[in-house]
């Protein structure tokens, strides 16, 4: 068995994090767009404009819930399945401008002070890691501000600040990539009409 | 020579496991410890970069009678080291009482909630849910990251497990983890006035105790805790501070450009550069902040976190004199020990079957 008490003199370490250093001062350019984490990334400015207006969107977004349950008869003609398509196609748009939403299919913007936790590095949903910078970034995107300080700045603004504070289940990855919004207004119709039964 | 007998064992017998105690989640001996008031003391196991059982025995060996709790790392600062899982089962194994840390990281909620499972079979009573560094920080930023759960969500499953008898699908579960489940918080990093909503919220999802990230800045902490206390926290969870020796200022320096959530004031690198010896130095800085840190209203414990000097360790907690003469006690039974002794019996007492004269029997 090799021992390497005996060895004269010292290599210098190689480790791998050493090798991708090397691997990455290698490549010919920086892509245009991507972080060196490998994400997309985008300009923030909307989405801390969504987060200085959050109590204006926390408004605007109960009202618009409102709006999408009293369509439900609507709906419900169409028929959910059918209606998706065109309005996630709207949503992921709409949502995508302002918040950059991931289409995690399970909105809770109304309790992260309208900051979307889905743009978080490692996703979480229940508030900032240990790691945030001094600067309030992002320990993973150092240029990007920290998604859950955000979330704190937005919430304070907002009219139900106390919502941030409930703990959120784990994401149901089956759900990504569908409507919030049409599942939000098939679950509160299913909710009315079970009260009015029981009423 | 006869052994006093200690509030931590079985009055049958010190080889007997220990009874579960009322109100309690665990059978093990740090729940027993804080839930009794006492200052509890934990240390962090430098996991090996090794397959050799003897490594980890030599480095929890140098805690032996000086700990509580000894924190099996899940590859801290992403960078790949034996697993949590394994140092545990080799610290079960020889009765040591360890912390199961579980980061989000590396696994998905599948894995994780059998991991549980497997833990507290061997005799693992105590778990520290983490959401765990970003790949970015270790040595391999190639790798897939999961987060798959978030610490918060880890520890509202583990407590479904433990309390509701089911997994997080629904499905029973037939005996139950018992664990005493722990979180860390950071006191130290931005935004400052969510950090004791977020204990708070961790408290609320399951959080029995908390261990928090390296403190150098004791008035920081001092505002954390007055705050904490405003809101009752500290009576519904266990803190425990993080603290640690800095080898030198440049070691100091390097922390905090370059590790996650590690927050170190001026004033402690000067003091650092100032010194002649500044090794012995910063011992005496860390002695000097646990004896401050003691003193706050709501702290129930130490968690050290002596990277690359876990030597010091024992002399740390002897110098600040926090555990007031008490020995923190070295073995603690499993619950099928004297199965496996007896098995152990058997096998060394049964005659060497070799395979290769068992074929040669075979064939005649």
């Amino acid at each position: 068995m090799p021992s390497s008490d005996s060895e004269p003199e010292r290599k210098p370490r190689v480790t791998q994090a050493t090798l991708v250093r090397k691997a990455r001062a290698l490549l010919a350019y920086r892509p245009a767009g991507v972080s060196p984490q490998r994400r997309v990334q985008r300009r923030y400015t909307m989405r801390l404009w969504s987060v200085r207006h959050a109590r204006f969107l926390e408004g605007l977004y109960a009202r618009f819930a409102h709006v999408f349950l009293m369509l439900h008869p609507v709906w419900n003609a169409i028929g959910y399945a059918r209606a998706e398509r065109p309005v996630k196609f709207v949503e992921r748009h709409v949502k995508g401008f302002m918040f950059d939403c991931r289409m995690c299919g399970q909105c809770i913007l109304s309790s992260t002070g309208m900051s979307c936790p889905m743009n978080c590095p490692k996703q979480l949903r229940n508030g900032p890691c240990g790691g945030v910078r001094a600067n309030g970034n992002c320990e993973v995107e150092p240029d990007m501000p920290c998604v859950w300080v955000k979330a704190w700045e937005g919430a304070q603004a907002m009219r139900n600040r106390d919502s941030i504070l409930a703990v959120q289940k784990p994401v149901d990855q089956s759900l990504r990539e569908s409507s919030a919004w049409l599942r939000v207004t098939a679950q509160a119709a299913a909710e009315r009409k079970k009260a009015r039964e029981t009423a | 020579m006869s052994r006093l007998p200690q509030p931590d064992e079985n009055p049958e017998g010190a080889h007997l496991p220990l009874e579960p105690l009322p109100g309690h989640s665990s059978r093990g001996r740090l729940e027993r410890i804080l839930r009794r008031g006492e200052f509890a003391v934990t240390a962090e196991l430098n996991p090996p970069d090794s397959a050799n059982a003897q490594d980890v025995y030599e480095r929890a060996a140098v805690f032996d009678g000086w700990v509580d709790g000894i924190n099996a790392v899940d590859a801290s600062g992403a960078n790949c080291h034996m697993s949590s899982m394994g140092i545990c089962a080799l610290l079960t194994r020889m009765g040591y009482a360890p912390i199961m840390q579980i980061a989000c990281r590396d696994r998905n909620r599948i894995a994780i909630q059998g991991d549980v499972l497997g833990a507290a079979a061997m005799g693992v009573s105590n778990i520290l849910c983490l959401t765990g560094d970003g790949v970015q920080a270790g040595d391999q930023p190639g790798a897939k990251p999961v987060f798959d759960l978030d610490c918060m969500s880890l520890l509202e499953t583990i407590r479904t497990m433990r309390d509701e008898e089911r997994f997080l699908s629904g499905r029973k579960l037939t005996t139950p983890p018992a664990v005493f489940l722990g979180a860390a918080i950071n006191p130290f990093a931005p935004p400052y006035d969510f950090r004791p909503l977020r204990l708070a919220k961790k408290i609320a999802a399951g959080a029995q105790f908390v261990q928090s990230q390296y403190c150098f800045d004791v008035p920081m902490l001092k505002e954390y805790m007055k705050r904490v206390r405003d809101m009752g926290l500290h009576e519904k969870c266990f803190i425990l501070i993080g603290v640690g020796p800095l080898a030198s200022a440049r070691t100091a320096r390097w922390i905090r450009s370059n590790v996650p959530g590690v927050h170190i004031p001026d004033s402690i690198i000067a003091r650092l550069e100032g010194a002649e010896k500044q090794k012995e130095e910063g011992k005496r800085l860390c002695i000097d902040i646990i004896n401050e840190v003691k003193e706050i209203e709501g702290v129930s414990g130490i968690h050290v976190m002596a990277y690359r000097q876990e030597e010091y360790v024992a002399e740390i907690v002897h110098e600040s004199g926090v555990l007031k003469g008490r020995r923190p006690w070295k073995r603690e039974p499993g619950p099928d020990d004297a199965m496996v002794a007896e098995r152990l019996d058997h096998i060394l007492d049964a005659p060497r079957e070799k395979p290769g004269e068992m074929v040669k029997d075979a064939a005649r």
